[in-house]
């Protein structure tokens, strides 16, 4: 991975409260579980920023490679990976993400 | 480009000799699985961490190879 990916990728998740690494867009996801975790964060009311990783093979591969996580989706909330899809819907169903997002300041418009 | 329920399980078996292990096929096309690992080795682990070990013990496979494991992870006390 070229420094400047990892320099973006370490960029993009300090600069943004929550960050999710996604095939497709929240509009039109290309994965489902892409789906699933937009549609989680979309329950909560949390504003989020996604990047597209299909319109950017480096950085495809690049997210893989800066957290040692094979898949994506891949979720960041204040510069710490919390996980991909499986972990982000167990966290959900045990309420522990609306948590982890309120111990970090982030504002939950329907929880 | 695909793996085999049994490949899986021997991979993960071999990383973690005490293991409870479950494969689920769930679209019959050697490409989508879930799996559930209990070993304990996951003591004292982050669930991201307990994934990772798990991903290390496919050996690169996941993501490439292997398209989609749906994992859940539990400590064997």
């Amino acid at each position: 991975m070229s420094v400047s990916v990892a320099e973006r990728i370490a960029d993009d998740v300090k600069s943004n409260d929550v960050v999710l690494f996604m095939k497709g867009t929240p509009v039109f996801p290309q994965c489902g579980f892409s789906a699933a975790v937009v549609q989680i964060l979309t329950d909560l009311g949390v504003k989020f920023k996604t990047f597209d990783v299909l319109k950017d093979p480096e950085l495809r591969q690049g997210v893989k490679e800066f957290s040692n996580w094979p898949t994506v989706p891949q979720l960041y909330v204040k510069g710490e990976f919390v996980g991909g899809c499986d972990i982000i819907r167990e966290m959900h169903e045990s309420n522990e993400l609306e948590a982890l997002l309120k111990q970090h300041g982030v504002a939950l418009e329907n929880a | 480009m695909a793996m085999s329920a049994s490949e899986i399980e021997k991979l993960i078996r071999e990383a973690f000799p005490d293991a409870a292990v479950t494969i689920t096929d769930l679209a019959g096309d050697n490409d989508h699985y879930a799996a559930m690992v209990t070993t304990s080795a996951f003591k004292g682990k982050t669930r991201v961490q307990q994934h990772q070990m798990v991903y290390d013990a496919l050996k690169g496979r996941m993501g490439g190879v292997l398209h989609a494991l749906s994992l859940q992870t539990a400590v064997k006390d």
